[in-house]
């Protein structure tokens, strides 16, 4: 058996919290000194340069690299030989997000109530899901979700006899119609199969692969190649203003599904795309 | 491309000589007002009620800065997603508002209303808060401090980057750019 305390909890999760908003990640990084060599606008090239600088200068901590500091959404994956003590993970979890808002200056955007709109004035709660595994593992997997790109995001009950043709226009009538509101370049993440709850969620774990690492199933993987190549023929472009770079990656998760559903979401990244893996 | 400097307040012989495409370097006080602060000015202006501030000539900047560490001025400032304002841009516009500065396209009735008040749409980059920061030299909540992030500020700034992307006459890169690139 294994024991974890729950202030070790809190600590990797409020370090994650602010490494994430002021460090970006080296893939993003490395797929911006790409795109700068490839893109064609000369408006998208000079964004691209601007999205470098800015990095930089986050990465000194005097500012996080965007004002949306998003809503943590935690994927905890619990070992069942591990015993977490002092205290229940949810409310370490959120006690790590609270710790790590304050400590980082970061962006308190949640509203404790969607139709009454008041801020909880600490970025509570997390949204949090429990994988239950064989093990002493434990993991949880963060994102700093912004709601620029969030917002963009769709879902749709497709027929099962729309196919893959049906899943890949959706997905390209999803990132057309977000245009430049996500700030592309984007990561897009998709969910296909299990119910419209669960696409969703494998839509948005998705976006916590390391960027570009294709999906397992050979199928799914020339999916993402396609779609990434399609997406940016649209011309959206860095900030919708034209140009060849509208995606960085496209990732897509599937999962079991009923004889008479096609379910899929479509769920978006901004170029920030932060995300981070905290493993106990 | 050579950028144009630009000063704040606006009056219409400045913003029709701005056209779609031309990178700007903002210098001057702005003031920032996102989704909460627009509803409650519209809903002053609505009750015939006294604004906050004289909106003549100014620039409204969509965003809500990340709080400042101790000793600068702001925190990440970068722009948040301008639809949400279309239904509440048009009353502002008729105070005499000239400038708006977010990202993301506008819906055709606030075009309507820019091309008949002269007024300019600016993009600035989204996701670059740290850089947009750095050009920001004061930071005062003019109004609604209760809204925290959302708080009507006025922004000191020095060369804040911003590129024109509907203009007075309402060309909207947003329409024109994309098909170019378009395979």
């Amino acid at each position: 058996m294994k024991r974890i305390s729950v202030n070790a909890i809190i600590q990797a999760v409020k370090e994650a919290c602010i490494t994430m908003n002021y460090e970006i990640d080296p893939l993003i990084s490395e797929a911006f000194e790409n795109a700068k060599k490839v893109e064609k606008s000369p408006v998208g090239i000079s964004i691209i340069e601007d999205l470098i600088k800015n990095a930089e200068i986050a990465q000194k901590y005097t500012a996080p690299i965007c004002q949306d500091t998003g809503m943590i959404v935690a994927f905890v994956t619990l070992g069942q030989n591990v015993l977490v003590e002092d205290g229940a993970i949810s409310d370490a979890i959120n006690e790590g997000v609270r710790q790590g808002y304050a400590e980082g200056y970061l962006r308190k955007s949640v509203v404790s109530d969607p139709v009454l709109r008041k801020n909880s004035g600490d970025n509570t709660p997390a949204v949090i899901y429990f994988d239950v595994v064989e093990g002493d593992v434990f993991e949880i997997e963060l994102a700093s979700k912004g709601f620029g790109s969030e917002n963009m995001s769709k879902s749709k009950m497709l027929k099962p006899s729309d196919g893959m043709s049906g899943i890949m226009n959706f997905v390209i009538e999803t990132v057309k119609m977000a245009g430049p509101n996500p700030c592309p370049p984007i990561v897009v993440g998709i969910g296909i199969g299990g119910t419209i709850d669960k696409a969703a969620q494998i839509a948005k774990k998705s976006l916590l692969r390391p960027l570009g690492q294709k999906n397992e199933l050979p199928h799914i993987a020339q999916m993402e190649e396609e779609l990434l190549e399609e997406i940016n023929h649209l011309g959206i472009g860095p900030q919708g203003l034209g140009g060849i770079t509208t995606a960085l990656a496209v990732h897509a998760e599937t999962y079991p599904t009923h004889i008479a559903g096609l379910p899929v979401v479509v769920n978006i990244n901004c170029h920030a795309s932060r995300h981070k893996k905290v493993v106990l | 491309m050579d950028k144009i400097l630009i000063n704040t307040p606006l009056n219409d012989e400045k913003c029709k000589s701005l056209k779609a495409g031309d990178q700007v370097l903002i210098s001057g006080e702005i003031y920032t007002a996102r989704d909460a602060a627009h509803l409650k000015l519209v809903n002053l202006i609505r009750n015939n009620e006294a604004l906050p501030m004289d909106f003549n000539g100014q620039i409204i900047y969509y965003a809500g800065p990340s709080p400042a560490r101790p000793g600068a001025v702001i925190g990440a400032c970068g722009p948040t997603t301008s639809y949400r304002m279309d239904d509440l841009t048009d009353p502002l516009l008729e105070k005499g508002l000239k400038g708006m500065i977010g990202k993301g396209d506008r819906e055709e009735k606030v075009i309507d209303s820019m091309k008949k008040h002269t007024a300019i749409y600016f993009a600035a980059i989204g996701g670059a808060g740290a850089l947009i920061a750095s050009t920001i030299k004061s930071n005062t909540v003019v109004a609604f401090e209760e809204l925290g992030p959302e708080a009507l500020r006025r922004l000191e700034v020095v060369d804040f980057p911003a590129i024109v992307v509907i203009d007075s006459e309402g060309n909207n890169l947003y329409e024109t750019e994309p098909d170019k690139y378009k395979k």
